[in-house]
């Protein structure tokens, strides 16, 4: 049994707007075991990129805030485990952790590199936060980075600034440098969204390999379900802020249970079959904090039955490692045990 | 025999690149280059690439909307790019285009009925009622309802935008509408929408579409057929199932390979490309993609290769089709 590396419990993250409080986040529970790919799935808005932030303390207050749960990060210190909170730790303690124990990459490789310093200096610096090296030694380890990342002629890259790169490139470094201090957990935010198909192939094919010869966890966040079969072990999949269905990769696509779920797999053209009609979800994704009561898919959900819009579901346990918030199998359980 | 409605020979867009102290012309990006095909009435003729290719240059070079370079663009019989500035304006009523961003492509300070209106004041249609009237049918057979015409673009959700973009184009009656990647900005589930949206519009109304869009599954899902773009050139050209069961070009064949498969069953043999697209303003000699194609001969370096036909309604441009080069 592999043990959660990162276990987040009950999370809630508000922002504290002028049209009122919105609730981003709402009670988003997860974890990471170790060495795994998790996928985070879901429809702009949906507060996959918030939850993201949050582990990483980065929500930006105000108007952020996280108003409750926990985020435990488990990790080995001094031949002991420790757990702590990453929602209770100190400012200086999470500086110690970001960047070094848990690193992110960002979605967008062409704005997330600073164009006035060298691309070995942007690897260097976060390893001269975190260890005692000279800027010689952190040379060889931006070198190697780039080596690791797949970048050719390094040696010289390492000298040249970001805008001498194209955007697969850029994405490598952007790889490079959170991997430089050995994270335990990786979080990508739609790492490969702004990246071409065939660079996007390149980069998957990377971050598999990083995850499979150096054992980091890796949360991915992305939109995208055929990245998701290619990439990750487990799906969770979001909607409006909650944890809607979670479950094993071949699981949500294969035999997805919320109406949500099943409509997103529905409504994706397929390669292999052609110009039957499409399925569509109706309406549109709700603006964050428009739903306040029931089930927030209840509107769009063609299962919906009065309940739905009154009372929010629990996440209920369909077989092992496989939950669902839906009234619908609700019922049937009922059935069953009466039965 | 189905009749062209569209034929582009030979169509190219350079831009011009400046510079020194008295913007000088010091060298030529060759957006699109010798770029040469038909559309057929009342087909879908899916455009793919990736950025950079070319694909959307090509798509506003043919409504003259950046004026191409050389070339032939003859629509329902007439060569357009002969045409006066007004004379091109009056052809606009039968070709019209759906921008990518529905963020950016409407007026946030015009009402709706303002933005849809402007077509039909342009082309001289209708008094205020009527103009208004029919503003309204056409929101209603987009799916919006007709009382929205009095909203601001910014009350109306993307997919909702994209609607209203898609309205814009069809309010004149078009024959053809150049669709410039019309979901990429959009979420999943209101992809689905739109795109059927567009399959239910062409039906009704026997419209043809040039659809560009770098989402392959999207171009799969509604193209009769569909042309690969690289690098400012056609590669490859064919019916909608030739191309995706048997694929010549080697771009194609690691351009299908790449794209993830939702169904975690399918393991796929992957062809994983080296190295980047190169720069369109220096492009690589002889074949375009030789530095990165991974059946590259010699001949590739020196000889552009032609765009034939390999089999029927089959087009590529490789010389690993020609039998010439082979011998």
């Amino acid at each position: 049994m592999k043990k959660p590396v990162l276990e987040i419990n009950n999370l809630q993250t508000h922002f504290f707007t002028d049209r009122g409080e919105i609730p981003a986040v709402d009670r988003v529970s997860f974890s990471i075991d170790e060495g795994e790919v998790l996928g985070v799935v879901g429809e702009s808005g949906c507060g996959k990129s918030v939850t993201s932030l949050s582990i990483m303390g980065l929500i930006p207050k105000p108007p952020g805030k996280i108003v409750g749960g926990e985020i435990i990060f488990r990790h080995e210190q001094k031949n002991k485990q420790v757990e702590e909170n990453l929602v209770k730790v100190s400012k200086r303690r999470l500086r110690q952790i970001r960047g070094n124990q848990i690193a992110m990459i960002f979605q967008e490789p062409m704005t997330s590199l600073d164009p006035l310093y060298t691309i070995g200096f942007q690897i260097i610096e976060g390893v001269r936060n975190h260890r005692a090296i000279s800027k010689k030694e952190g040379r060889t380890i931006a070198i190697d980075m780039l080596k690791l990342v797949g970048i050719p002629r390094a040696d010289e890259i390492v000298d040249e600034y970001p805008h001498q790169l194209s955007g697969g490139m850029r994405q490598r470094v952007m790889i490079a440098i959170a991997m430089a201090c050995d994270p335990q957990v990786l979080i990508a935010d739609e790492p490969t969204t702004a990246l071409d198909v065939t660079i996007q192939a390149q980069i998957l094919e990377l971050m598999k390999k990083l995850n499979k010869d150096k054992g980091t966890a890796i949360m991915l966040i992305t939109h995208d379900l055929g990245v998701v079969a290619e990439m990750c072990d487990r799906v969770v999949v979001m909607y409006a802020g909650k944890v809607v269905e979670q479950g094993s990769v071949r699981t949500i696509l294969k035999e997805p249970k919320h109406p949500y779920t099943q409509g997103l797999i529905k409504s994706l053209p397929k390669m292999d079959k052609r110009n039957q009609r499409l399925y569509s979800i109706p309406g549109n994704v709700p603006k964050p904090g428009s739903i306040t009561e029931g089930c927030r898919f209840a509107p769009r959900c063609e299962h919906a039955f009065e309940r739905c819009f009154k009372e929010n579901p629990d996440l209920l346990e369909m077989s092992e490692a496989h939950t669902c918030r839906c009234f619908l199998y609700e019922k049937k359980e009922v059935e069953t045990t009466h039965a | 025999m189905p009749k062209p409605l569209l034929e582009v020979k030979g169509l190219k867009k350079y831009f011009d690149v400046t510079g020194g102290v008295l913007s000088r012309k010091v060298g030529e990006v060759k957006a699109v280059d010798d770029v040469s095909f038909t559309v057929y009435e009342k087909e879908v003729l899916g455009i793919v690439g990736e950025s950079g290719c070319g694909k959307s240059t090509t798509g506003k070079a043919l409504l003259r909307l950046t004026e191409p370079t050389e070339g032939q663009v003859i629509f329902d019989g007439k060569d357009i790019l002969g045409l006066s500035y007004d004379e091109m304006r009056k052809m606009r009523r039968d070709m019209q285009i759906i921008f990518q961003d529905p963020y950016a492509s409407l007026n946030p300070r015009h009402k709706v009925e303002k933005i849809l209106g402007e077509p039909l004041i342009v082309h001289g249609i209708g008094d205020k009622q009527e103009r208004l009237k029919k503003v309204r049918e056409i929101l209603e057979v987009v799916g919006l309802p007709g009382e929205h015409a009095s909203r601001y673009p910014h009350q109306f959700s993307g997919g909702q935008r994209q609607r209203i973009g898609i309205a814009r184009a069809l309010i004149v009656n078009p024959k053809l509408i150049v669709c410039d990647e019309p979901v990429s900005a959009l979420d999943v589930s209101i992809q689905s929408q739109i795109l059927n949206l567009m399959e239910d519009l062409q039906e009704e109304f026997g419209l043809t579409y040039l659809f560009i869009a770098h989402d392959l599954s999207v171009v799969k899902h509604i193209s009769d057929r569909i042309g690969v773009m690289y690098l400012g050139r056609m590669v490859e050209l064919s019916d909608n199932e030739d191309l995706y069961d048997n694929p010549l070009h080697p771009y194609t064949k690691s351009l299908l390979s790449a794209v993830p498969n939702p169904d975690p069953d399918v393991k796929k043999e992957r062809i994983i490309l080296q190295g980047d697209v190169p720069s369109p303003s220096n492009p690589p000699s002889g074949c375009a993609f030789h530095t990165r194609c991974p059946e590259a001969m010699d001949v590739c370096k020196q000889v552009r290769p032609e765009f034939k036909e390999y089999s029927v309604n089959h087009f590529v441009a490789c010389h690993l089709y020609d039998e010439t080069v082979k011998n």
